[in-house]
C-alpha cells in the first residue's frame, strides 16, 4: 500500500478546499438559512405539522442530504476532471500507485468536504429550529456513507467527463431532480399512491428516509432497507471504478 | 557491454483504438548513465514510445522492463525509477511550486523530504520561486517546476519529451546544462527531440526513429565520424563511359550520366588526397569544367533514414 501517495493526494486536494475555504463554507450556510427563512418560517408555519414534528425541522435531513450529495459528486468529480483538463493526469497514471490508492486520495477528501458542509448545515439549522436527533451514531453513519457513496458517483463522472458539460450535467439533471423527489420536503405518505409507488424507484428515498430515522425515529422505507440501498450503492460504484482502472477507461491511451 | 540495460523495450507494439498503428514492433537496450536521444519527425511515435514505458499508455503487445522489472506485472517498482517530464506544460495554476513538487514525491511512494526538495530547487534554479503560484512563472520556469516534480522522487530513469520545443536559444543552453549535470550525477536519460543539433550536442547515442519503427540506434561519435565525410563533386566537360584506370585507388564513383566524378575523403583527416587526384585526373586526359565539395550532415543521414528516396535529392 502506498499510503504515502494516499496522503499526498489528500492534501493536496484538501489544500485546494483551504484556499476556497470561505466559499466553501458561505455558500451553504447562506443557502440553508434562505431555505429556512423561506419553508421554515414564511411557509412552514401554514403547513401541519408532519408526523409529529414541525415543517422547520422535518426538512432539515433532507437539506442535508440535498447539499451533501451535491457537495460530495461534484467535488469528486471536479477534482479528477480538472488534472484532466489541464493535462497533469500523467504524473497520476505515470506513478506507482494503483485503484485503490488513487481513489482513496481523491474519493477521502471530496468526502471531507462533504462532510464538512453538512456539519455546517447542520449547525445552522440548529439555530434555526429546535432540533432533536435521536439516534446521533445512526445519523453521523447515514451522512459519512452518503458522503462516500456519492464521493465515489462524482468520482466516476469526472473521469468519464470528456468536457465541462457533462461534468455538470448529472449533478444536475439526475441528482437534484432525484433528491428534490426523493422526499427532502414531504414525507412520502402525502404522496397520491400511485406515486407513492413510483417514488419507490428512486434511490434516493431510501438514504433520505433513514437519515430522516435517525433524527425523528419515523421513515417512508424500513431503515434496514435504507442501510442495504447505501451499502449497495458504494460497492457499485466502487466495482466501477476497480473496473475503470483496470482497462483504464477514459484515462490510459 | 556486459551491464543489464536498466531499461529494456522488447518488440514493442501499440495500435490506437482508432486503428493506427503508433509503435510497430520497437526493441531498444538503455545502458545505465547513459543520454539516449530519439530523434525523429513529428508523429513518429516517440511520444508513444515514452507514454507506453511510463504507463500512460498501455501496449497492445510486447514488454517493457525498467531495471529488471516488468513494467505491467511489477509496475511499482519499474516506475519508482522513472520520472517524466512530459512535451506540454501541465501544471495546476493556482499552486505553490512547492507543493507540486511534494505533491510528486509523495504519489510517488516517498515520505516528505523537504531538504532534499529544496536542494533540488535550487539546483533548477527555482529555489526564490518554491512559495509563488505556478501561474506567476514565465515559461522556462514552468518547464523547470516539470523537471523538479519529475525529479522529486529520485529517479534513475528521466525521460524529457521534447525538453526543448519552442523554447529560445538561450533556454535551451540552460536546459542541456541541466542534463549534462544529471547525468554527471548519475542519471539515464532518454529524451526525445526533433532538433538534430540537440541530439548532437547533448546524447551519448542516437536512436532514429519514424513510423514506429526505430531505424538505425548509433553512438553520436560514430555518427559524427560519418557527418565527417565529405564528398568532391569534379563536374566534367566531357562525359565519360567509365572510369580510367589510373584513377581506381581513389575509389571513385561515376555520376549516371558520366558528367561527374565524385570523391569521398575525410575532411579531418590529415592527407586529403584532393591535389594528388586533381592531378591525377589531368594526366588522365579529362577536363574539368567545375568543382563542389558537400558536407554529409546527420540531418541528411536523417532525412534519407526517414524519407525513402530522399537521399538522392539531397545530393542536388
Amino acid at each position: 500500500m502506498n499510503l504515502n501517495a494516499v496522503k499526498a493526494i489528500y492534501r493536496y486536494e484538501m489544500a485546494r478546499f483551504g484556499r476556497t475555504l470561505l466559499q466553501s463554507f458561505i455558500s451553504p450556510v447562506i443557502s440553508t438559512s434562505l431555505y429556512f427563512v423561506v419553508f421554515g418560517a414564511a411557509i412552514g408555519s401554514r403547513i401541519e405539522e408532519v408526523d409529529g414534528v414541525t415543517y422547520g425541522a422535518f426538512i432539515v435531513p433532507g437539506l442535508i442530504m440535498l447539499s451533501i450529495m451535491t457537495q460530495a459528486t461534484t467535488n469528486a468529480s471536479f477534482a479528477i476532471y480538472f488534472p484532466k483538463f489541464i493535462g497533469t493526469i500523467y504524473e497520476q497514471l505515470s506513478a506507482p500507485v494503483n485503484f485503490l490508492e488513487i481513489t482513496l486520495g481523491y474519493v477521502g477528501a471530496a468526502a471531507t468536504k462533504a462532510l464538512f458542509i453538512g456539519v455546517v448545515i447542520l449547525l445552522t439549522a440548529a439555530l434555526f429550529v429546535d432540533l432533536q436527533i435521536q439516534n446521533w451514531p445512526a445519523m453521523m453513519a447515514f451522512m459519512v456513507l452518503t458522503c462516500i457513496s456519492f464521493s465515489l458517483l462524482g468520482f466516476i463522472i469526472g473521469i468519464w467527463a470528456s468536457n465541462f458539460e457533462q461534468l455538470q450535467l448529472i449533478p444536475l439533471l439526475v441528482i437534484t431532480p432525484l433528491v428534490f423527489l426523493g422526499g427532502s420536503f414531504y414525507s412520502v405518505s402525502m404522496l397520491p399512491p400511485v406515486w407513492q409507488t413510483i417514488t419507490l424507484f428512486n434511490p434516493v428515498i431510501y438514504l433520505i428516509s433513514g437519515f430522516r430515522w435517525s433524527f425523528f425515529g419515523m421513515s417512508d422505507v424500513p431503515v434496514g432497507l435504507s442501510l442495504l440501498a447505501i451499502a449497495g450503492f458504494t460497492l457499485l460504484c466502487m466495482y466501477t471504478i476497480y473496473w475503470i482502472f483496470r482497462t483504464g477507461w477514459r484515462l490510459r491511451q | 557491454m556486459t551491464e543489464e540495460p536498466i531499461v529494456r523495450v522488447r518488440d514493442l507494439v501499440k495500435t490506437y483504438k482508432t486503428g493506427f498503428m503508433a509503435l510497430n514492433g520497437v526493441s531498444l537496450d538503455i545502458r545505465k548513465g547513459e543520454i539516449i536521444a530519439l530523434l525523429g519527425p513529428n508523429g513518429a511515435g516517440k511520444t508513444t514510445l515514452i507514454s507506453t514505458i511510463c504507463g500512460i499508455a498501455v501496449q497492445t503487445s510486447g514488454s517493457v522492463t525498467v531495471g529488471g522489472h516488468d513494467t505491467r506485472q511489477d509496475y511499482r517498482a519499474a516506475r519508482s525509477l522513472i520520472g517524466l517530464v512530459p512535451q506540454e506544460i501541465s501544471l495546476e495554476p493556482f499552486e505553490k511550486v512547492v507543493n507540486t513538487v511534494r505533491f510528486s514525491r509523495g504519489l510517488f511512494g516517498l515520505p516528505p523530504d523537504d531538504a532534499y526538495l529544496d536542494d533540488l530547487l535550487r539546483q533548477l534554479s527555482l529555489h526564490d520561486k518554491r512559495d509563488q503560484k505556478v501561474v506567476t512563472l514565465s515559461g522556462g520556469m514552468k518547464r523547470r517546476v516539470l523537471i523538479a516534480k519529475a525529479l522529486s522522487h529520485e529517479p534513475q530513469v528521466l525521460f524529457l519529451d521534447e525538453p526543448t520545443a519552442g523554447v529560445d536559444v538561450e533556454l535551451r543552453k540552460d536546459m542541456w546544462e541541466i542534463v549534462a549535470r544529471l547525468r554527471a550525477a548519475g542519471t539515464t536519460i532518454i529524451l526525445t527531440t526533433h532538433y538534430i543539433e540537440e541530439a548532437e550536442a547533448i546524447a551519448d547515442r542516437i536512436a532514429v526513429i519514424n513510423k514506429g519503427e526505430i531505424l538505425l540506434v548509433e553512438d553520436k561519435t560514430a555518427l559524427m565520424t560519418r557527418m565527417g565525410q565529405k564528398e568532391l563533386r569534379i563536374e566534367l566537360a566531357e562525359p565519360v563511359d567509365a572510369i580510367p584506370e589510373s584513377l581506381a585507388p581513389y575509389g571513385l564513383d561515376r555520376a549516371p550520366d558520366g558528367r561527374a566524378l565524385l570523391y569521398r575523403y575525410e575532411s579531418t583527416g590529415e592527407r586529403t588526397g584532393i591535389t594528388r587526384l586533381l592531378n591525377d585526373i589531368q594526366a588522365a586526359g579529362l577536363h574539368m569544367s567545375d568543382l563542389q565539395t558537400r558536407q554529409s550532415s546527420l540531418e541528411e543521414i536523417f532525412v534519407g533514414l526517414v524519407t525513402p528516396g530522399a537521399s538522392g535529392k539531397a545530393a542536388e
